[in-house]
């Protein structure tokens, strides 16, 4: 079978001298300074600009976004690309999507690009939700007539039938958002390209979006590529993953093998840190609004700890910043085993207040003993306004869970599942007589 | 997999290009559902909002007419034996149409970047719409020049020796060079912003400076011979004046000023093509 896309040797070339100070400052931070630990200062820190010794360029301000990056995709695949911030996964996906040219090497696409790098772009905000159906679609690539004879449909999935010739500037951010995804879903390329788009809009539509994607890939026989953060996405619905690190594809193959491996890259494993994290300000996970100060995992004596027995209880606390009015926030924890299959999810919603004034702020999560299986988590946080946006969603700390198990037996064996709740069982020897 | 090999026409080879003219005419082609949208966004758009709506395209050059006309009465400029609103009007449709053109065409990459930044299209089709969005105001501004006309014609003896002639014909002409040397200058000017985002403000300011290098406020027939060379180097003289003449049957044109002009149109378009399309592939890796 013929490759559907074919990539050999892509570099890119970033030259950071040519743009203005302030934007080179920016750029440089955003690409090497995103190491997380603020406050303490390890060796392991020091040697960071290593990282970017390796991506430097030929000439002093330049640096290589990407370097050598070759893969191939057979149709009818869906690719999950993983990579922390700056790693070059927006770098290859604007290069797949003809934003920008590749410095050398080259890539060979066979059928029909679309690239969703965003919802909804160009939707002009005076155009009534009809006319912005028809733009959209043409700035993606589709004649007048393909969308003409789909608009029914993208009517309906989007949700906003009464409303589509009333302009997009009266839309709520949840219906704006619809109609967009609503477009893109059923532009029907060979190739798409997807981009974190899914970090927005309700948990039913993202449902829903990633119900639409599975479906072009598996029945259409369509190729996606799938960039997010959502690694439950990922393991669900991809058949084969990409880890990018540094600009370099570090790993393909299965999506658990990959989420697992990204996992245990991004989470740092720096042994003065255990069991607590804490950002500067400045390279926290944050939005315009909101930032993430600190996480830490406690002991019931109260000490921060990354290994916990399994039938004790631990606290998990974030510590953040909320910079502006904040309305309809919540945070909440996800826990994720080593291997990306998620154990479960808990938020502070119900005992959060609507709207939280510019302070200092600390939500603790309880979480009860007698729970977790021996094996290894890793905790996510994310903050979001439900039905609105994802401000952030940042993996940031690994522990183990040890000791006596939950399973009701001495042996020291692992327990298959992702939890491993205690449970009670009743053992009886019952007379011949009761079977009746 | 048959669906797919059947639609193998697209193969798309995506590599550092060399070269210096290389233009997707066929792309273009098949995007040509974009142009007509974008045309009709810039329409709506613009006037949504407003109360007059379309109307404005009437007023305002009636508005500059009006000061014109002061402006001319006190300095004593002649019109070539024109009316004077008639000949402001006339001239102010050729000079709007091109210098509306350049300064919105002339800002592409810089007001189109988000858009650029997340997805492909030719960029070529933005400075297009534009060229021709803006077409349909000319053809609204027409309008109360029509309508001056022909009340000159009709109520006034001003305009007895002007006769509808054969150079009627050949009005697309001069409308046809504005809108391709527009575009050829928009194409150089968006290159140049993307790269020195100064010029934007720059650009202002050469649009302004340049009408009065232009015969708009007055006739060429007033220009000193000695004078002559600055409307021979300024490309968009020739057509200005030959829309006055192809309406009104005034004006004054040589044959190798027309050459000259229309030589140097092709050369700013072809150039602008070949700039823009450079500038285009990594532009967004700078703006």
């Amino acid at each position: 079978m013929k490759a559907v896309v074919e990539v050999e040797n892509l570099s890119k070339l970033y030259d950071l001298g040519a743009i203005g100070a302030s934007s080179l400052r920016e750029s440089l931070n955003s690409f090497f300074g995103k190491r997380r630990n603020g406050s303490t200062k390890s060796p392991k820190e020091a040697a960071e600009p290593k990282v970017a010794d390796s991506r430097a360029g030929p000439t002093p301000n330049s640096f290589w976004a990407l370097k050598d990056v070759s893969f191939s995709v057979k149709p009818g695949e869906i690719i999950g690309i993983l990579g922390r911030n700056g790693a070059g996964k927006s770098t290859l996906l604007k290069i797949l999507s003809r934003i920008t040219e590749p410095t050398s090497g080259r890539a060979i696409l066979r059928g029909r690009v679309v690239s969703l790098l965003e919802v909804g772009t160009g939707f002009h905000p005076e155009l009534t939700g009809r006319e912005n159906i028809f733009l959209n679609g043409a700035i993606l690539g589709m004649k007048r007539a393909e969308i003409a004879a789909k608009y029914g449909e993208i009517v309906e999935f989007s949700e906003v039938g009464k409303f589509i010739h009333t302009p997009v500037k009266r839309y709520s951010s949840g219906m704006f958002v619809r109609l967009a995804f609503a477009v893109a879903a059923h532009l029907d390329p060979e190739i798409l390209l997807i981009d974190e788009v899914l970090a927005v809009g309700d948990a039913g539509f993202q449902k829903k979006c990633l119900g639409k994607m599975g479906e072009v890939a598996s029945r259409h026989g369509r190729t996606v590529f799938f960039v997010s953060h959502n690694m439950g996405a990922v393991r669900a619905l991809c058949e084969e993953a990409i880890l990018i690190s540094d600009g370099r594809v570090k790993m393909t193959g299965k999506p658990g093998d990959v989420v697992s491996r990204y996992l245990a890259d991004s989470i740092p494993t720096d042994p003065d840190n255990e069991g607590e994290i804490w950002w500067d300000i400045a390279d926290a996970p944050r939005g315009d609004d909101v930032a993430l100060r600190g996480v830490r995992m406690l002991d019931k004596q109260g000490r921060p700890r990354s290994t916990f027995e399994a039938d004790k209880p631990f606290t998990i606390e974030l510590h953040y910043d909320v910079l502006l009015r904040l309305r309809g926030a919540r945070f909440s924890v996800i826990l994720l085993t080593q291997e990306g299959e998620i154990a479960f999810a808990a938020t502070d919603h119900l005992f959060q207040s609507e709207t939280q004034l510019p302070g200092y702020y600390k939500t603790t999560c309880f979480v009860p003993g007698g729970l977790f299986n021996r094996r290894s988590y890793v905790v996510q946080v994310q903050c979001d306004i439900p039905g609105e946006r994802t401000v952030f969603n940042h993996g940031c700390l690994s522990f183990n869970v040890a000791g006596a198990g939950n399973q009701s037996s001495n042996f020291p064996e692992t327990w298959p599942g992702v939890l491993c709740p205690r449970i009670e069982w009743k053992v009886e020897e019952m007379e011949p007589a009761d079977k009746g | 997999m048959a669906e797919l090999t059947g639609e193998s026409k697209y193969e798309i080879v995506i590599e550092r290009s060399t070269g210096w003219l290389k233009v997707p005419w066929h792309e273009l082609w098949d995007y040509r559902d974009l142009l007509i949208l974008l045309v009709q966004r810039d329409f709506i758009s613009r006037y949504k909002q407003t109360i007059l709506g379309p109307l404005w395209h009437l007023f305002q050059p009636l508005l500059t007419t009006v000061v014109f006309v002061i402006f001319a009465r006190a300095v004593g400029i002649g019109t070539d034996g024109v009316p004077r609103p008639l000949f402001f009007l006339c001239g102010l449709l050729m000079w709007n149409y091109f210098s509306q053109n350049i300064t919105t065409g002339g800002a592409t990459f810089v007001n189109n970047s988000h858009l650029f930044g997340k997805v492909y299209f030719p960029r070529l089709i933005v400075p297009i719409s534009i060229v021709i969005a803006n077409l349909v105001a000319v053809a609204l501004q027409a309008i109360p020049f029509l309508i001056f006309l022909g009340y000159y014609k009709l109520f006034t003896h001003s305009l007895d020796d002007v006769h509808l002639t054969w150079l009627i014909l050949l009005l697309p002409l001069p409308v046809i060079q504005t809108c391709l040397l527009s575009l050829g200058i928009s194409l150089w000017m968006s290159a140049s912003t993307a790269k020195f985002r100064d010029l934007v403000h720059l650009n202002q300011y050469i649009v302004q400076i340049w009408m009065f290098a232009t015969p708009v406020l007055y006739p060429m027939s007033i220009v000193p011979i000695r004078w002559r060379w600055v409307n021979w180097a300024n490309p968009v003289s020739v057509p200005v004046e030959a829309f006055r003449i192809c309406l009104l049957g005034r004006g004054t044109l040589d044959l190798h000023e027309i050459v000259l002009s229309s030589l140097f149109t092709w050369f700013l378009l072809l150039s602008g093509i070949a700039i823009f399309q450079r500038v285009e592939r990594t532009v967004i890796d700078t703006v």
